[in-house]
C-alpha cells in the first residue's frame, strides 16, 4: 500500500473542505472496498477522509411515510433495526446477507452505495424501493443516481449524507450467491409501491437496472406466474467465466420468481 | 506520515507509531507481537485474522490501525485466563476442531462474537455466523460441534 494522510474529519463540513482542498483525496466510510483497493496500489490517494466515523451520518429513523438511513450506518445496524425490521423488512434481510459478520460490522449503506460495484446488494433496494440519495449538495432520485459499473451520478467530493427509502407496501430480494466469493450473481429486489410495482436486477450485467417489462406484468397480476415469458433486455446482461449471458437472464428469472413466491406466502422475503 | 496512537490490547494501554497505511493486525503482529492473529489470505475473505474491536469482530487485515485509536482490542492471546483456557478453546481442542490450526484463532474470535449474540444457536446460525471464516482442512462438521459444544460450556458457567 502507498502511504497516505489518514483525516479523521470532526464534521461533514470539514470532511467536505478537506475534499476541496486535496485533489486526490479519498472519502472512506467502512473501508470495505477502498482498502482492499488501496492494498492492491490500484488507488494512490493522498488523503483518506474517513467520513465513516461522523455520528451525524449515522442512525435510523422514520421519516413520514420513509425510513431514512444514515451513510456511514453499517450492514449489522440496518440488518438489527426495530424500524427497518417493522417497516421495510425485505432491506433488513438484505443487509443481514451482505457479505460475512465481520464485513457487516464494518461496510456501510453509503459506500456500498457510493461504490456501486455491480454484484452490490444495496443498489437493487435502493433502486428496487425509488429510493433517494441524500448528499451534503442536493438529492438524486435512485433512478438518476446509478450509472453503470463503479459509476454514480455523484461529483468530485461530493458526500453522501444517507438514503431515504419509501416504505412499500410488500417488498422482497433474493439472490444467487457466488458459492466462493458470495456476491449476487443475479439478485433481484421487487417492490409493491402505491406508485406501481418495481423490480431491480443487481448482479447480471454492468450495474443494477430496472426490469421494466417485468413491472409492467406485474402491475396487471402481481403472481410469480405473471413473468412467464416476459422478455428481458439482453444487452443488459453480462458474460463472465462464471456464467454466460443465457446463465444470468436465466437466473434472473428464477430470483424474481422466488422473490415473488416469498411475498405471496408471506414468508420472511429476503 | 508517523503518528502516535493509543490502543489497548487485551485490556493493556498502550501507544504505537503507525503510518496511514499501517494495517491494525500489522500494529497487533509486528509491533506488539501477538502473532496469534494470522494473515491467511490478506483480502477479507479468510477470517484468520479476525479481532474484536470495542467488542466487534472484525477482520484486522482490512482495518487501518488508525481507525482503532483510542479503541479496546482483543485478540486471540486476551480468551485464556492465564493458564485456563477459554471454553471456545477448550470446545475446539476436544472437539478435534481444527488440523493445522491457522484458521483457528479467527474461528474462535468469531465464534465468540457468534455466541454473543446466539448464546443457544441452532446449527444454521452456526455456519451463517461463521461465513467470514475459511478453513481449508476440516470441513467444517468439528467446528460446527465445537461451537455447539462452546455454547453448552458457557451456559453451563
Amino acid at each position: 500500500m502507498y502511504d497516505f494522510e489518514y483525516v479523521r474529519p470532526a464534521s461533514l463540513a470539514d470532511a467536505a473542505a478537506r475534499m476541496a482542498a486535496s485533489p486526490e483525496a479519498r472519502l472512506m466510510s467502512g473501508g470495505m472496498t477502498l482498502i482492499p483497493t488501496l492494498k492492491q496500489r490500484l488507488a494512490q490517494p493522498t488523503h483518506v477522509v474517513h467520513v465513516g466515523v461522523l455520528d451525524e451520518l449515522r442512525g435510523i429513523c422514520r421519516d413520514g411515510d420513509a425510513i431514512a438511513v444514515g451513510a456511514a450506518t453499517t450492514h449489522e445496524t440496518v440488518a438489527g433495526s426495530a424500524e427497518v425490521v417493522s417497516a421495510i423488512p425485505a432491506l433488513a434481510c438484505l443487509a443481514a446477507g451482505i457479505g460475512d459478520p465481520q464485513v457487516r460490522h464494518m461496510g456501510t449503506i453509503g459506500g456500498s452505495i457510493a461504490n456501486n460495484d455491480p454484484a452490490a446488494d444495496y443498489p437493487a433496494a435502493v433502486l428496487g424501493l425509488g429510493a433517494t440519495v441524500l448528499t451534503d449538495r442536493r438529492s438524486i432520485a435512485a433512478d438518476d443516481f446509478f450509472r453503470g459499473l463503479f459509476d454514480t451520478a455523484l461529483e468530485e467530493g461530493e458526500i453522501i449524507r444517507g438514503v431515504r427509502f419509501p416504505v412499500p407496501l410488500a417488498a422482497g430480494y433474493t439472490k444467487f450467491p457466488h458459492p466462493a466469493t458470495g456476491y449476487a450473481m443475479a439478485g433481484v429486489f421487487i417492490a409493491r409501491t402505491p406508485g406501481g410495482v418495481r423490480v431491480a436486477v443487481t448482479g447480471a450485467g454492468n450495474g443494477v437496472f430496472r426490469w421494466t417489462q417485468a413491472e409492467a406484468a406485474l402491475g396487471a397480476a402481481f403472481s410469480p406466474q405473471a413473468l412467464r415469458g416476459v422478455a428481458l433486455e439482453a444487452d443488459r446482461f453480462s458474460a463472465d467465466i462464471h456464467g454466460s449471458r443465457d446463465y444470468r437472464m436465466q437466473l434472473a428469472r428464477v430470483m424474481a420468481e422466488r422473490t415473488l413466491g416469498m411475498m405471496h406466502t408471506g414468508a420472511k422475503a429476503g | 506520515m508517523k503518528k502516535t496512537i493509543q490502543i489497548t490490547v487485551n485490556g493493556k494501554a498502550g501507544k504505537v507509531e503507525v503510518e496511514g497505511r499501517t494495517l491494525l493486525v500489522q500494529v497487533l503482529r509486528d509491533q506488539l507481537n501477538l502473532t496469534g492473529t494470522h494473515v491467511g489470505c490478506d483480502t477479507t475473505q479468510c477470517g484468520a485474522c479476525t479481532v474484536h474491536v470495542d467488542g466487534r469482530a472484525v477482520k484486522s487485515c482490512t482495518m487501518l490501525a488508525l481507525q482503532a485509536e483510542g479503541a479496546s482490542v482483543t485478540t486471540i492471546e486476551g480468551m485464556a485466563d492465564g493458564d485456563r483456557l477459554h471454553p471456545i478453546q477448550q470446545a475446539f481442542s476436544e472437539c478435534h476442531g481444527l488440523q493445522c490450526g491457522f484458521c483457528t484463532p479467527g474461528m474462535i474470535m468469531a465464534t465468540a462474537e457468534l455466541l454473543r449474540r446466539h448464546p443457544d444457536p441452532t446449527d444454521e446460525q452456526i455456519i451463517h455466523g461463521l461465513e467470514g471464516n475459511l478453513c481449508r482442512c476440516t470441513g467444517y462438521v468439528n467446528i460446527v460441534k465445537s461451537v455447539r459444544s462452546a455454547a453448552q460450556r458457557m451456559a453451563a458457567r
